[in-house]
C-alpha cells in the first residue's frame, strides 16, 4: 500500500510528542512493507530515510489548475485568525514567536508566489502555514501516486482534505490530541472547526486512546463505527541503566511535563503537602515550564514546603534522563491526556509511576497506580505507599518493564494496515 | 549651631550563583564569586574610589568643619578584603582623619532584628569586631539597622547593647505633624537617641538629582541651600541619609553629582547657619524633644516605609521562616563554612529579590535584582537553603555521634 502521510514535524526536529509518535508509526509501517510518502512543512535533511520525504517548502504549485483555485478559496478564511497557537501557553507562545520571527529570514510571503517557505513551527503565522500546507498537499496529491491518505492532528487536516479532494483516495484522520485536551472547556473555535471538518471528511478516524475516542464521538459528533483506537507504543522498551546517583538522602517524587492546565500540576502540589505532613523525608520536584509555573511556586511557598519542593525549570536531553533516574516515584496527574508517553519513559528508568485515570496511557499500562486527577488524597496515599512499601515498587519495576516490551510500534502499525486494507477495498 | 548630618550606606550582598536542584547535596559553594567581584570592581571605579578621594579632599580642605558618616556592612567589608583592598584602604584613610564616623550594623546586613535577639546581638558584635580589626581599633557609638528598620523593641535591644543613638526613617505615618529635624528618644529606653532621615531633602539628592521630569531639575547647591534655609529656625538637625552608591552609580558622574557634593559645604557655610556633624556629635550635642512611638517596624523602603519589600509575600515569608528555623542548630556547629554561609544567607537582599510588589512595573526593584523574576530568585534561594539544611543535619549527626 502506498500511503500519503501529512505530519507537522519529524525527528530530530520536534517540539512535542507528535513528531515522536509519527516516527514510531512510520517505522512500524515500514516494518510491514508499506510505502510511505511523508510530507512535512519543512525538512531539515537529517531525518532518518524511512520514507519518501517531501518538503512542502519545495513544492511548486500550479495555480492554473482549476481544482486548486477552489481549494484556495475554501482556505482563505484560515488566514484571518493567525494568532492561534495550539499546544502552547502564553509564555511559550512568546518564546516561539520570537524564535519564529528570528528564524524566518528568507520567507517569501507573496500570495502569488508559487512556492511557500514554511517555518514548520508553532509560530504566529500558524494558521497561514496550515492553509498554505493544504494547497501544497493538493499539488502533491496530484503528482504523487498513492492509495490512502493519512493526516496527523489538526494542523494537517486541511492538507488531508485537500489531497482527498484531488485524488479521491480514502482519508484517515489521526487524533493525537484534541482542542478539549489542550484548553479544557474554553476551546479555540477555529481550531475546533478544523478538527471537526477533518474528522467529518475522513473515511476513518484513529484515536490514540479510548478516552480520546470518546471525545471524538461526543464532542465532534463522529459516528462510533468510524472511530478506532490505536494506542501509542515505545520505540525502545529496553531498561535504561543510569550511573547518575542522587545526592540527597531523601526519596524523590517527580512531576515532569509542561506546567499547564492540561497536566494538572496543582494536584501534584496539593498531594505533596499531604505526603510531607506525614513524612518529611521526601523531596518533590516539578520539572518543566508553563503558564502555571509562578502560580505553583506561590502555592508551594504558601504551604510552607519550599525546602522540600523544588522547581528545575525546563529540562532537556540528559537532564530529563537524569531526572527520571534519580526519581523514586513519577506522577502524571493530567486532567486530560489523550495518551501521555512520559510514564512509559519513567518505566524504562525503573521508576514506579502514578498516573491519572484521565490519561490514555492508563489503558495500556497495568503496572501503575491509577488515581483520579482531582483525588489528591488518593494521590498522596499512592505516593506514600510506593515510597514506603518496597514490595509494590519492586513488583512494578519487574512487571512494568515486561509490559513495556509488548508496546511495540510494529503491533500498532499492523492494526493500522488492516484499517488501510479495509478502506482500500471499500473504495468504489 | 544648627547642623547637617550625612550618613552614607555602603553595602553589597554576596549574590548566590545559579544553583540547580541537581546541585543539592553535591555542591556546597553557593556564592557567585565572578559577579560579586565584577560588581564590586565596577562600583569601586564608578563610586567608591572617586567619591572617597573627593571626600578625603573635602575633609582635609575644611579642616574638621566638614564631616560625614558611613555604615559599611560586614558582608561588604568581606568583599572589599577579597576583591577590593584598594577601596578598603581608602575608607581606612578617611576614618583615620578623625572626621569620618563609622556606624555599627548587623554584620550580614540581615533582618534578624525582626526575629531573634540572640542572633541580632551576635551579628552586631560580629560587625563591631570586624570594624575594630579593620579600622585600627575603632569603636562605633551609634547604630543603624538594616534598611533603617526600627521599632520601639529594636531600639530597646540596641540601647541594651550600649549604643547612644540609632538612625531611622522619618516616616510620615510615625511622625504625623512632628518634624524629622529634631533628636528624639526611644519610648522604652529614653537613653537611646533617635536620628530621623529627612526623606524629602535626602531623596532630592539620592533619587531626584538627575530626573529631568522633576520640576526642580537641575538641582544646584544654590537651590539646595535655599531649601535648607527654609527649615524653621528652631529645627536643629538635618539628617541626610542615603546609599553611598548614589554618587557615581545611581547618579552617574555625568549628572554632576560629584561637583554638587564638592561645592555644597561652601554654599552651606556661606548662605546658612548650618554646620556639619557626625551622628555621635548630634546625639551628644542636641537636646531630645520627645519620645517617639513606633510599635510596628518601619524602614526606609518604598512609599509604604514598611517591611513589605522583604517580608511581604508568601515566597519571602517561607524563605525567611525556613532560614531562621535553623538558628538553634547552626549555633551548635563549630564549622567556619557553615557559619559563613549562615551569615551570608541572612542578607536582606536575598529576600528583596523575591518581592512581587512591583512585579508589573518593577523599576526600582528590578534595578537592584539580577534575577529575571522574583520566582527565579525564590527557587534559587530555596535550592541553596535546602542544601544548607542538609549540611547542618549531617553535622548535627556527627555531633550526636560524639556525645
Amino acid at each position: 500500500m502506498k500511503v500519503l502521510m501529512f505530519g507537522w514535524e519529524f525527528p530530530p526536529h520536534i517540539s512535542g510528542g507528535l513528531g515522536t509518535a509519527c516516527y514510531g508509526l512510520v517505522k512500524g509501517l515500514v516494518h510491514h512493507k508499506q510505502d510511505i510518502i511523508f510530507v512535512v512543512p519543512k525538512l531539515w535533511g537529517d531525518e532518518e530515510p524511512l520514507a519518501d520525504f517531501v518538503n512542502a517548502s519545495d513544492v511548486v504549485i500550479d495555480y492554473r489548475e482549476r481544482k486548486f483555485k477552489k481549494i484556495w478559496k475554501n482556505l482563505t478564511y484560515l488566514e484571518v485568525s493567525s494568532f492561534l497557537v495550539p499546544y502552547l501557553g502564553p509564555d511559550e507562545f512568546k518564546k516561539y514567536t520570537d524564535y519564529a520571527i528570528h528564524d524566518r529570514t528568507d520567507v517569501d510571503e507573496s500570495v502569488f508566489s508559487n512556492k511557500f517557505e514554511f517555518s514548520g513551527k508553532y509560530g504566529k503565522d500558524l494558521m497561514k502555514e496550515v492553509s498554505r500546507y493544504a494547497l501544497v498537499a493538493a499539488q502533491i496529491a496530484k503528482s504523487k501516486e498513492h492509495d490512502v491518505i493519512h493526516a496527523h492532528d489538526w494542523l494537517a487536516y486541511p492538507a488531508g482534505i485537500a489531497a482527498k479532494e484531488i485524488s479521491g483516495k480514502p482519508l484517515v484522520a489521526h487524533i493525537h490530541a484534541t482542542e478539549f485536551d489542550r484548553s479544557g472547556e474554553t476551546v479555540n473555535q477555529p481550531v475546533y472547526d478544523i478538527e471537526r471538518a477533518g474528522m467529518q471528511a475522513a473515511d476513518h478516524v484513529v484515536a490514540v486512546s479510548h478516552l480520546t475516542r470518546k471525545i471524538v464521538i461526543e464532542k465532534y459528533g463522529v459516528h462510533p463505527d468510524k472511530v478506532s483506537v490505536l494506542h501509542n507504543a515505545v520505540l525502545d522498551s529496553s531498561i535504561i541503566k543510569s550511573d547518575v546517583r542522587k545526592k540527597v538522602p531523601e526519596k524523590i517524587v517527580t512531576f515532569l511535563g509542561r506546567i499547564t492546565f492540561q497536566k494538572g500540576p496543582e494536584y501534584f502540589v496539593e498531594a505533596a503537602k499531604k505526603v510531607i505532613d506525614r513524612d518529611p523525608n521526601v523531596r518533590f520536584v516539578m520539572a518543566g515550564s508553563g503558564d502555571l509555573l509562578n502560580k505553583m511556586i506561590e502555592r508551594v511557598a504558601e504551604l510552607g514546603m519550599g525546602t522540600k519542593f523544588h522547581f528545575t525549570g525546563f529540562l532537556k536531553g540528559k537532564d530529563v534522563d537524569d531526572m527520571y533516574a534519580i526519581s523514586d516515584v513519577y506522577v502524571m496527574p493530567s486532567v486530560s491526556e489523550p495518551f501521555g508517553i512520559a510514564p512509559l519513559e519513567a518505566v524504562r528508568h525503573n521508576t514506579p509511576v502514578i498516573i491519572s485515570k484521565q490519561s490514555g496511557v492508563a489503558e495500556v499500562l497495568r503496572n501503575a497506580i491509577k488515581v483520579d486527577f482531582w483525588d489528591v488524597d488518593a494521590m498522596a496515599d499512592a505516593i506514600f505507599g510506593l515510597l514506603h512499601y518496597d514490595s509494590i515498587s519492586k513488583m512494578f519495576r519487574e512487571l512494568g518493564s515486561e509490559e513495556l516490551k509488548k508496546l511495540k510500534w510494529e503491533h500498532v502499525a499492523a492494526k493500522l494496515v488492516t484499517v488501510y486494507d479495509k478502506l482500500h477495498k471499500e473504495q468504489p | 549651631m544648627r547642623t547637617i548630618c550625612f550618613y552614607f550606606q555602603v553595602h553589597q550582598p554576596f549574590r548566590i550563583k545559579p544553583y540547580r536542584f541537581f546541585d543539592i547535596g553535591d555542591d556546597h559553594y553557593y556564592w557567585d564569586d565572578y559577579s560579586n567581584k565584577s560588581i564590586i570592581r565596577k562600583v569601586a571605579q564608578k563610586c567608591y574610589l572617586p567619591m572617597n578621594a573627593l571626600l578625603l579632599d573635602m575633609v582635609n580642605h575644611y579642616k574638621g568643619k566638614f564631616k560625614v558618616s558611613f555604615s559599611i556592612s560586614g558582608v561588604c567589608l568581606d568583599q572589599f578584603e577579597a576583591f577590593a583592598p584598594d577601596v578598603l584602604e581608602s575608607f581606612q584613610r578617611l576614618v583615620a582623619t578623625g572626621y569620618v564616623e563609622l556606624l555599627n550594623e548587623t554584620d550580614a546586613h540581615a533582618l534578624c532584628s525582626l526575629t531573634s535577639k540572640t542572633e541580632f546581638n551576635r551579628m552586631v558584635e560580629g560587625h563591631r569586631a570586624k570594624i575594630k580589626r579593620l579600622f585600627n581599633g575603632y569603636e562605633p557609638k551609634v547604630f543603624r539597622n538594616t534598611e533603617l528598620i526600627y521599632s520601639d523593641k529594636i531600639g530597646a535591644m540596641v540601647a541594651e547593647l550600649g549604643f547612644e543613638g540609632i538612625l531611622t526613617e522619618g516616616a510620615k505615618h510615625i511622625l504625623g505633624w512632628k518634624s524629622p529635624n529634631f533628636v528624639y528618644q526611644n519610648s522604652i529606653d529614653p537613653n537611646l537617641k533617635i536620628l530621623l532621615k529627612n526623606f524629602q531633602l535626602s531623596d532630592d539628592i539620592a533619587f531626584r538629582f538627575s530626573n529631568k521630569t522633576w520640576s526642580d531639575y537641575p538641582l544646584t547647591t544654590d537651590k539646595f541651600v535655599k531649601w535648607i534655609n527654609a527649615i524653621p529656625q528652631e529645627q536643629e538637625v538635618l539628617n541626610l541619609f542615603m546609599d553611598y552608591e548614589t554618587f557615581g552609580e545611581h547618579q552617574w558622574a555625568e549628572t554632576g553629582i560629584f561637583d554638587f557634593m564638592k561645592y555644597l559645604p561652601e554654599a552651606v557655610f556661606r548662605h546658612t547657619d548650618f554646620g556639619f556633624s557626625t551622628p555621635t556629635e548630634v546625639v551628644r550635642g542636641a537636646k531630645p524633644v520627645s519620645k517617639i512611638n513606633v510599635p510596628v517596624p518601619i524602614s526606609w523602603a518604598d512609599e509604604e516605609r514598611d517591611l513589605t519589600a522583604w517580608l511581604g509575600n508568601d515566597l519571602q515569608n517561607e524563605a525567611f521562616t525556613k532560614l531562621y528555623e535553623m538558628e538553634a542548630k547552626v549555633k551548635k556547629i563549630d564549622d567556619p563554612e557553615i557559619q559563613r554561609d549562615w551569615n551570608y544567607l541572612q542578607t536582606s537582599d536575598h529576600f528583596y529579590y523575591m518581592c512581587t510588589k512591583f512585579f508589573s512595573d518593577g523599576a526600582v526593584h528590578s534595578y537592584f535584582s539580577h534575577y529575571e523574576t522574583p520566582y527565579d530568585a525564590f527557587i534559587n534561594y530555596m535550592n541553596v537553603l535546602s542544601d544548607f539544611i542538609l549540611r547542618v543535619k549531617i553535622k548535627e549527626k556527627e555531633l550526636e555521634a560524639l556525645e
